[in-house]
């Protein structure tokens, strides 16, 4: 167990510079998850965590003690990699006690660890088995067996589902979550999955084009997006944005680009005449009635059972909207919907602030 | 059912021969047919005629009459005979052991990232491609007493104080004939060898220093192990083709001096093709089939897909 302190982390493989300056402090015990668009650097820092990549500048600490010209093998980490990286000519057990028999850890001691790793994950059936021998889900949790005998001091793992079906993900995320609550290991988790996310992390590190957009928990980051990215990126389905100006006569409102007038909270920043996004997350659409409402030309409707998905154009911009009700538009029906105030987010359009 | 109902209403008959093409075993004699008869013809024939020509007394311009084991007996008491096995064996052994070594250290090298990798691994491939006779002749003026090379350059460097006789001495000689087949055996199993080396993943080799593993481990524990599939069938390759050499031989020492360095191969067909007892050459030629089938036999069942290779779920 440890805190992980990445100071002022940069990488460049050759001229190309992939990580510019990230600073994050993660906590011990604490179970973060990085999480950003494809080819925004998340694997390449935690590659750097666990000592495969040469960091380029910064510094990273694990445990308080600077890490940067320690060898992989004596940072105390273990990582579980997406396609697993089992050893194919090593049985399920072996895989698990390779590093153990590494160590000279006694006989009695690797067979107790492996035999614990295996109970905690239902590997017990197959520790003779050949990684070939196992479905994919079973090959993941030999991977996470594997890290869990070692008792290391971080876990990183690396989109470890993301070769697996979707109902064995989530599955497979409940998992972790729970082997996490239960061994309070320090964990960092990458993925590009926003869900996965939101559902497993203690905090959310969102990440873009090598940099950090945001750090906070869960629901921070889902209530107070600090720019358009993550406001667009955290939540599903995304968040819906307008283009607009921010009029300050006769109430607070946005005009957008069509001049439909999309209705403000009175507390927001900004003034007017200025150039603004307006988001609203597709949850916080309301159906309204008679005269208030902004108006909507319904284009698709999707029920996915649970919830009613409603596809229309609002002020020249595809936007959705999510009821728990059921409704059966027409596409093509004029309807009207009203955001929910408290829950408008304005951000500055040439910053993407949020105001 | 489709079938039987359509014939019992009579709309569709098969024909016969129709019928015949569809059974499986039909058509697999047939599609084996042509290259059956093709193996027959250039391998079984001459292997076949070799072997009967061993039993008899056949020389050069004479049809020969059987005479049973009488040929091998005569090799059984020939200490010639007994030497060239020796030479063989010497041979072979030190130069796959030396190929394998330096091969495999070449190709380790290889997989690393390496300036002017490209061009590094076209100059290994280098004598491979070259003819062997025309390698052979370049060894020939390396190792030659007067105008060798590299006893010029050994004595510019002060080391020996006059001209190596290499091919002058018997061990000398084998020595430097083992030299030459080794520089033009390591190619072909360092480039097969890295193609094997270039299928093990990088992640675990990644998973493995995490493990804690030194360089060394990670050599021993997950790049052997997964490099022995391919490692088996060069071996089996290189094995073969060591025992059997006899161009190098031929074209550098001849199997001097006083037999020294001669092959079962050279061997033979020195007594078959110069010497004319095409009988005795042949006999000493069959004589290479059990070693050779032995040779085969232990890397085929060391090559049997190891468990960890299946991929079918039991137990
Ligand atoms: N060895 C390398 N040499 C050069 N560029 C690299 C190397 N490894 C990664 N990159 C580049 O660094 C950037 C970040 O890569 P990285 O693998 O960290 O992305 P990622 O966030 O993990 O994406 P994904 O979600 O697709 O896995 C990419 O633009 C990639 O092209
Ligand atoms: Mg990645």
């Amino acid at each position: 167990m440890a805190t992980v302190d990445i100071r002022g982390v940069h990488k460049a493989f050759g001229p190309t510079k992939v990580i510019h300056g990230v600073d994050i402090s993660i906590e011990d015990e604490e179970f973060v998850v990085l999480v950003g668009p494809s080819g925004c650097g998340k694997s390449t820092l935690l590659r750097m965590i666990a000592g495969l990549e040469q960091i380029s500048d910064g510094e990273i600490a694990i445990g308080g003690k600077v890490v940067n010209d320690v060898a992989p093998k004596d940072r105390d980490i273990a990582m579980v990699f997406q396609n697993y990286a089992l050893y194919p000519h090593m049985t399920v057990y072996d895989n698990m006690a390779f590093s153990l028999k590494l160590r000279k850890a006694e006989k009695a001691l690797i067979d107790q660890r492996v035999r614990q790793a295996a109970d905690i994950l239902g590997l017990n059936p197959y520790l003779e088995r050949y990684p070939r021998q196992l479905s994919g889900g079973q090959r993941q949790r030999v991977a996470m067996g594997r890290a869990i005998v070692r008792d290391p001091q971080v876990f990183l793992f690396d989109e470890p589902l993301s070769n697996l079906d979707a109902k064995l993900r989530v599955q497979m995320r409940t998992e972790i979550k729970a082997l996490h609550q239960r061994l309070k290991t320090t964990s960092i988790y990458v993925t590009h999955d926003q869900v996965e996310a939101m559902t497993m992390a203690d905090r959310i590190v969102v990440m873009h084009d090598g940099i950090v957009e945001q750090v906070g928990s869960p629901l921070e980051l889902y209530d107070n997006p600090a720019n358009t990215f993550v406001a667009g990126f955290i939540g599903s389905p995304a968040m819906n944005f307008f283009q607009g100006t921010l009029r300050r006569n006769g109430g607070i409102w946005v005009e957008a680009e069509d001049g439909t007038k999309l209705p403000a909270p009175g507390n927001v920043g900004g003034s007017d005449g200025q150039k603004v996004v307006y988001g609203v997350r597709p949850e916080h659409l309301a159906l309204a009635g008679g005269s208030s409402g902004v108006p909507a030309k319904v284009e698709v409707v999707e029920p996915t059972g649970a919830d009613t998905l409603v596809f229309s154009k609002i002020a020249g911009v595809h936007t959705c909207a999510v009821f728990s009700e059921r409704h059966d538009f027409r596409p093509g029906q004029e309807i009207k919907l009203q955001p929910r105030l408290d829950v408008v987010h304005l951000f500055d359009a040439a910053s993407g602030q949020h105001l | 059912m489709a079938t039987a109902a359509l014939n019992r209403t009579g709309s569709i008959v098969r024909k016969p021969l129709v019928d015949l093409l569809d059974n499986r075993n039909v058509l697999s004699v047939i599609c084996m047919a042509p290259a059956a008869i093709l193996l027959l013809t250039f391998l079984t024939y001459p292997l076949g005629l070799g072997v009967w020509l061993g039993f008899t007394d056949t020389k050069i311009g004479r049809p020969g009459f059987f005479i049973g084991l009488e040929n091998y007996i005569s090799l059984f008491d020939d200490s010639v005979f007994w030497l060239v096995v020796f030479n063989t064996l010497l041979y072979t052994t030190v130069a796959t052991v030396l190929k394998f070594g330096l091969g495999l250290y070449l190709a380790l090298l290889l997989n690393n990232h390496l300036p002017f990798k490209a061009i590094l691994r076209a100059i290994i491939l280098l004598p491979w491609i070259v003819p062997t006779v025309l390698s052979a002749i370049a060894f020939w003026w390396i190792y030659d007493a007067q105008f060798s090379i590299l006893s010029y350059m050994l004595q510019k460097m002060g080391l020996i104080d006059q001209y190596i006789d290499f091919l002058g001495k018997p061990n000398n000689a084998r020595a430097s004939l083992i030299a030459a087949n080794v520089w033009r055996g390591i190619p072909f199993v360092a480039i097969c060898l890295l193609a094997g080396l270039q299928t093990i993943s990088p992640s675990l080799y990644e998973a493995a220093a995490l493990d804690g593993a030194t360089p060394w481990q990670r050599f021993r524990h997950v790049t052997m192990p997964m490099l022995m599939p391919i490692l088996s069938i060069v071996l089996t390759f290189s094995v073969l083709f060591t025992f059997t050499d006899f161009q190098l031989i031929y074209a550098i020492t001849r199997g001097g001096p006083v037999n020294s360095t001669h092959l079962m191969a050279t061997l033979a067909f020195q007594r078959a093709i110069p010497g004319g007892q095409l009988g005795e050459g042949a006999a000493i030629a069959t004589a290479m089939i059990p070693f050779l089938v032995a040779a085969t036999l232990s890397s085929y069942f060391g090559l049997q897909r190891r468990k960890w290779q299946q991929g079918e779920s039991d137990g």
